[in-house]
C-alpha cells in the first residue's frame, strides 16, 4: 500500500502515445473567436443538458473577455472534472447538442474545446503563478473515507477538502482516475491528463492510498467505524465475459487498459484483421483505437441490427470514419484457433441461423459491464440490476453515512455523471454535518 | 448596370469611390495600384510642411469577434518632400487621366497657400481639399481642426484658396464642433465648391493595461487621436445629413466616415452625399474593396430601378427630420416568427431587463409589474407578485411569445435577435390621423 498525497506517474513507453488529439487545443485567439459566437442564452439549452450543470454561457463569455480564470472558476464549481469532461464528454449527446446554433446553420458552439482551454490555462497559471483557484477551508473535524479512486470519488474528495474534511481515498490499483486513466479513447484523452487531473483534485488536501482493496485488504465495517461517512466509488468491477476464450481473445477494457497503460505494450504483428463483439461505446472505441493502430480490417458484430445498437451516433459515425464496418444479427459462439492461434471468431446469423465464420487475428469482447460490490460486503441495498440504491437529492445509500455515485449507482453512464453525483454527496453531507450542528 | 459616373461640381470620376486622404494615397506607386483596382479618385495624403511622425502611431477597438470596429491614428501630415509628391501626383494623372485626382493640403500663411496650390494645380490635380479636419498634432500648431473649428479663420483661408486657385476647392470639416452647420456655411459662404467630411473624431482608442498607457503607446506615453473606421459612420452620417437638408448648403458633399461596404456607401448617397471617400476599410483590407463597393452599388441601383448614382443622391434627405416633426401615433409591435425562431431567448432578456417587460417564456414566472394602471411607476416600492402568463397553445416551448398590448413598439427584442428576419415590427396604427409634436404644441399655442 502506497500513500501519497501525490500522484503516481506512469512510463513513458505507451501506446496511446501514437494518437492524436482528436479534438485539438485552441489557442487563446481560436478560443476567443469561438467564445464570441456564443450567444448568452437565457435558460440555456446547453445548461440544461450538462448533467453537471455548468454555467456554460457565464464561463464562454468570461473566455470571450480574457477573464479565463474565472471561466475556469465557473466551470470547476460545478464539476471539479471539468479537465477531463472536456475532453471526454460525449458533447453531441448533451451540451453542444442542446446548443440553439444546432436550429440555425448546424453550427454548435465547440463548449467541450472551450471549457479545456480554460481549464487547462487556468491550471497552467495555477502552476506558473502559484495562485491558488481554489483555497481549502480550515479542518472542520469530520473525515470521510472514499472508496475507489475514479471519477466520482476524486470529485466528491476535492469538493470535501475544499470544505475542511478529512477526504481519504482508497483505490485499489496503482493509479487514480479510474476508468478516466484506464479506459478513456487515447484520442481524446492521455494518462497524463487524467493523472495531471488527479493531482490537481488531490492537490487541495485529500489523500490517495493506492494499492488497498476495500473488502479484501480492508473491511467496509471498519471503514465505517473510523469514518464520519463513506462515499462508494468503485464503478462497474467485473466484466461480463461470454464463453470465449483462449490467445488472442480479450475483453475490451483489458485490451484498452493495456494500450493506455502498458508500458512496451504493442499488438503482435500478426494481427491483421480484428473482431470487436458489442454495439455500445466501448466496442466504437476499441474497434476505432485499433483501426487507427493499423488493423487493416476493423468488424464490429452486433447480435441485433445498427439501429439497436447503444452506441452514440456520433461514436458509431467516428468508428466509421476510420474504416470500421459492421456486421448485424450475429450471436457470437466461439473464437476458432488455429495452430495455437486465434483464426476467426464464429457466429450465427440470427434469421437463417447459419454459422458463419469471420476471419480475425484478434477478437475483442466489449459485451458490458456490471456492478460487482459483493466482496466489498457493503450491506447497501441494491436495485435489481445491481446497482446501488440512492436518495436522487443526496446520493445517499439505505445506510444513512453511507453515500454513492458514478457507475456504481448508474450502471455505467459517463465521467460528467459521476463528477455530479461526487458533489451532490459531498454537498448532502456538508448540509448533514451544519444540520447536526445546528440542533446540537 | 446603372451609370456610376460621378460630377462633384466639376470633378469628373468614373465612380463616386475616392481614397481619402490618409495612408493609402501616400505615393504615386500606391494610388497607381488603386486606380488600377478600380477606384474613381484619389485625395493624395495630405501635403505641407513635412513633418516627423512618432511610433507607433494606429490603434483599433475590436468589438465582439470583429477587429478594427474603431481605428484612431496619431499620424501627421506627408512625411515625403513636396517635390516628391508633386512630381508623382503628376505621373498619376498623366496615366489615369480619367479619375479625380484631388491634393488635401495644410499650410499656415497666405504665401504658403498661394504657392501650394499653384503646384497642386501645375502638377495636373483636378481639384484640392483643405485639411481644416486633423485633430491630433497639427491643431496643435494652429492648423487642422484648430482651423476647422474656427468658422472666421476657416473663412478667410477657404477664400485665400478660392482667390489662388482655378480648380474646384474642397473643405474637409472636422466632427469636433458643436455644430456641423457652422463650418459648413462659413465655407460655402466664402467660396467653397463642395465639403468633405468627416475628418476623424478626437479620442482615446484604449489604455494599455500592463504598461498603464493610453494608446497608442509611444515609449510608455500616449496622445489623443483620430477615431475612425465603422465605429463613426453613424456620426459622420449624421453631419452629412444635417448639411445635406439645410437648403443654404449648395455646395456638393464627399461623405468620409467608416464607409466599409456599397450598402454604407449607398446610405451616405441616399442623405446626400455625391462622391464617397473611403480610409480605413483599405487600410485594414485593401484596395480590392473597391471591386464590391462598385459592384454592389451598381446591382442595388439596377435592382432598384435607378440609372444613376445622381437618382439616389438625397433620396433620404427629405425623411430627416427633427424629433418634433415624428408622427406621435404611429405605432408598431413585435412578431415572432416561431419557425424562425431558434429559442436563445435573448429577445426575453432583452426585454425584461432593458425594455418594457413583455416578452414571455414557458416555465418562468413573469416579474413584471402587470396589472397595474401605470405599470407599476408608483409601485417601486412593494415587491409585484409574479404573475403566471399562459402560453398561446401552438407556441413551442422555447418560443418567447408578445404580449401585443403591453409592447411600446421600441424594437430592442428585434435588434437582439440572431435570427436575420425572426422579430419583426408589425404596424398597427390604431388612429390614423398623424400628428406631430410641433402640431400638437402648436394647437396649444393657438
Ligand atoms: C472503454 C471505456 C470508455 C469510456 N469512455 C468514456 C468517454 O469517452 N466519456 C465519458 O464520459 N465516459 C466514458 N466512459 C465511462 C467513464 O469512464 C465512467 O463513467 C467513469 O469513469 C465512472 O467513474 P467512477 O468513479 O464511477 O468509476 P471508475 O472510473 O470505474 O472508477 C472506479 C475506481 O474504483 C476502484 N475500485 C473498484 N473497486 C474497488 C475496491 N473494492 N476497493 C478500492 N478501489 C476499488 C477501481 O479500481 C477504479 O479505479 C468510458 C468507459 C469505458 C469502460
Ligand atoms: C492613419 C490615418 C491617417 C490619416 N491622415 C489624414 C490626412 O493626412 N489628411 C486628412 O485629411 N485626413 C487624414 N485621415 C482621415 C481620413 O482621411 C478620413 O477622414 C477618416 O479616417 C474617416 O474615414 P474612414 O472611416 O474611412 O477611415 C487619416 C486617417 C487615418 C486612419
Ligand atoms: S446554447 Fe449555445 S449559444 Fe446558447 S448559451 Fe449555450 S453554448 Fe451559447
Ligand atoms: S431572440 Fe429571436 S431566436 Fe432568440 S428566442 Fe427571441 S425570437 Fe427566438
Ligand atoms: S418592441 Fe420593445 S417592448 Fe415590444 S416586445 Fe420588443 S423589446 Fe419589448
Amino acid at each position: 500500500m502506497t500513500k501519497s498525497a501525490a500522484s503516481p506517474r506512469l512510463a513513458p513507453d505507451r501506446l496511446e502515445r501514437l494518437f492524436d488529439d482528436a479534438k485539438p487545443a485552441y489557442s487563446y485567439a481560436e478560443a476567443r473567436i469561438e467564445a464570441e459566437r456564443c450567444l448568452n442564452c437565457h435558460d440555456a439549452p446547453c445548461v440544461r443538458h450538462c448533467p453537471t450543470e455548468i454555467d456554460i454561457p457565464k464561463f464562454i463569455g468570461q473566455i470571450a473577455s480574457g477573464n479565463t480564470r474565472g471561466a475556469a472558476t465557473t466551470i470547476f464549481e460545478q464539476n471539479m472534472l471539468g479537465a477531463s469532461c472536456a475532453r471526454v464528454c460525449p458533447v453531441e449527446e448533451m451540451c453542444v447538442g442542446a446548443c440553439v446554433y444546432q436550429g440555425f446553420n448546424g453550427q454548435p458552439i465547440a463548449i467541450g474545446r472551450l471549457q479545456r482551454h480554460a481549464t487547462d490555462e487556468a491550471c497552467a497559471d495555477e502552476r506558473a503563478t502559484g495562485r491558488r483557484l481554489f483555497t481549502p477551508a480550515a479542518p472542520i473535524g469530520r473525515k470521510v473515507a472514499l472508496i475507489g479512486g475514479g471519477p466520482a470519488s476524486l470529485a466528491c474528495a476535492a469538493h470535501l477538502a475544499l470544505a475542511g474534511v478529512q477526504a481519504d481515498i482508497y483505490e485499489r490499483d496503482s493509479v487514480p482516475g479510474g476508468l478516466n486513466t484506464t479506459g478513456v479513447a487515447p484520442y481524446k484523452m492521455k494518462c497524463e491528463s487524467s493523472l495531471d487531473e488527479a493531482a490537481w483534485l488531490l492537490s487541495h488536501g485529500a489523500h490517495l492510498m493506492t494499492g488497498v482493496a476495500v473488502g479484501t485488504d480492508i473491511s467496509f465495517a471498519l471503514l465505517l467505524d473510523e469514518y464520519d461517512a463513506v462515499f462508494i466509488g468503485v464503478g462497474l468491477a467485473e466484466v461480463r465475459t461470454l464463453e470465449m476464450d483462449g490467445p488472442g481473445v480479450w475483453t475490451a477494457t483489458d485490451l484498452i487498459r493495456a494500450i493506455k497503460t502498458e508500458q512496451g505494450f504493442a499488438l503482435p504483428p500478426s494481427v491483421r484483421r480484428a473482431v470487436v463483439i458489442g454495439g455500445g461505446n466501448t466496442a466504437m472505441d476499441i474497434a476505432r483505437e485499433l483501426a487507427m493502430l493499423g488493423v487493416e480490417k476493423v468488424t464490429v458484430a452486433f447480435r441485433r441490427r445498427e439501429a439497436e445498437m447503444s452506441a452514440y451516433a456520433h461514436e458509431w459515425a467516428g468508428a466509421r470514419s476510420c474504416g470500421v464496418v459492421l456486421r448485424e444479427n450475429l450471436t457470437p459462439l466461439a473464437a476458432v484457433n488455429r495452430d495455437g492461434g486465434l483464426c476467426a471468431a464464429r457466429f450465427k446469423e440470427t434469421e437463417s441461423g447459419r454459422e458463419i465464420e469471420l476471419a480475425c487475428e484478434l477478437l475483442a469482447l466489449a459485451v458490458g459491464q456490471e456492478v460487482g460490490m459483493q466482496a466489498m460486503k457493503a450491506g447497501v441495498r441494491q436495485n435489481a440490476n445491481g446497482t446501488v440504491w440512492v436518495d436522487p437529492a443526496t446520493r445517499r445509500t439505505s445506510l444513512s453515512r453511507v453515500y454513492a455515485g458514478g457507475d456504481c449507482i448508474n450502471g455505467g453512464r459517463e465521467v460528467v455523471d459521476a463528477a455530479a453525483d461526487g458533489r451532490i454527496a459531498a454537498n448532502a453531507m456538508l448540509a448533514e454535518w451544519s444540520v447536526e450542528k445546528g440542533s446540537g | 448596370m446603372a451609370d456610376l459616373r460621378i460630377n462633384f461640381c466639376g470633378i469628373e470620376s468614373p465612380n463616386p469611390y475616392w481614397l481619402a486622404s490618409g495612408p493609402p494615397t501616400n505615393s504615386g506607386e500606391q494610388v497607381m495600384r488603386a486606380f488600377d483596382a478600380g477606384w474613381g479618385g484619389a485625395v493624395w495624403k495630405t501635403l505641407g510642411d513635412p513633418i516627423i511622425n512618432v511610433n507607433s502611431r494606429f490603434g483599433a477597438m475590436d468589438i465582439g469577434g470583429a477587429s478594427i470596429a474603431g481605428f484612431t491614428n496619431i499620424e501627421l501630415i506627408t512625411d515625403r518632400p513636396l517635390a516628391v509628391n508633386f512630381e508623382e501626383m503628376a505621373a498619376v494623372k498623366k496615366r489615369y487621366p480619367d479619375r479625380a485626382l484631388i491634393a488635401s493640403l495644410m499650410v499656415e500663411s497666405r504665401s504658403e497657400w498661394r504657392e501650394i496650390i499653384h503646384r497642386s494645380e501645375d502638377a495636373g490635380c483636378d481639384g484640392i481639399e483643405l485639411n481644416f479636419g486633423c485633430p491630433h498634432g497639427m491643431c496643435e500648431r494652429g492648423m487642422g481642426s484648430a482651423v476647422g473649428q474656427e468658422p472666421r479663420v476657416l473663412a478667410e483661408i477657404t477664400s485665400w484658396a478660392r482667390e489662388f486657385s482655378s480648380i474646384p476647392v474642397l473643405v474637409k470639416l472636422t466632427p469636433n464642433v458643436g455644430d456641423i452647420l457652422e463650418p459648413g456655411l462659413a465655407a460655402v459662404g466664402s467660396g467653397a465648391d463642395g465639403l468633405s467630411l468627416i475628418n476623424t473624431i478626437k479620442s482615446v482608442i484604449g489604455v494599455d493595461l500592463e504598461r498603464m498607457t493610453p494608446l497608442p503607446a509611444v515609449s510608455g506615453e500616449g496622445t489623443h487621436g483620430g477615431y475612425c473606421g465603422p465605429a463613426v459612420k453613424p456620426i459622420a452620417l449624421h453631419m452629412v445629413g444635417a448639411l445635406s437638408r439645410d437648403s443654404r448648403i449648395a455646395a456638393p458633399l464627399s461623405a468620409i466616415g467608416g464607409v466599409t461596404t456599397w450598402r454604407d456607401a449607398a446610405e451616405f448617397i441616399a442623405l446626400g452625399a455625391a462622391s464617397i471617400q473611403v480610409c480605413t476599410a483599405v487600410m485594414h483590407k485593401g484596395y480590392r474593396i473597391i471591386e464590391d463597393l462598385v459592384e454592389g452599388l451598381s446591382e442595388f441601383l439596377d435592382a432598384n430601378g435607378m440609372a444613376s448614382v445622381s437618382e439616389l443622391s438625397g433620396r433620404a434627405t427629405p425623411n430627416f427630420r427633427e424629433w418634433g416633426d415624428l408622427d406621435l401615433n404611429y405605432r408598431v409591435v413585435a412578431d415572432i416568427d416561431a419557425d424562425a425562431c431558434i429559442g436563445c431567448q435573448l429577445c426575453y432578456t432583452a426585454c425584461l431587463d432593458g425594455a418594457h417587460q413583455c416578452i414571455h417564456i414557458n416555465q418562468a414566472r413573469c416579474h413584471a409589474w402587470h396589472g397595474e394602471p401605470d405599470h407599476g411607476q408608483g409601485v417601486r416600492a412593494q415587491v409585484a407578485t409574479p404573475v403566471e402568463h399562459k402560453a398561446p397553445a401552438q407556441s413551442d416551448a422555447r418560443v418567447p411569445w408578445v404580449d401585443e398590448a403591453e409592447c411600446i413598439g421600441c424594437n430592442l427584442c428585434e435588434l437582439v435577435c440572431p435570427v436575420p428576419g425572426c422579430i419583426t415590427m408589425r404596424e398597427v396604427s390604431e388612429d390614423a390621423r398623424s400628428e406631430s409634436w410641433n402640431e400638437r404644441v402648436g394647437e396649444a399655442a393657438l
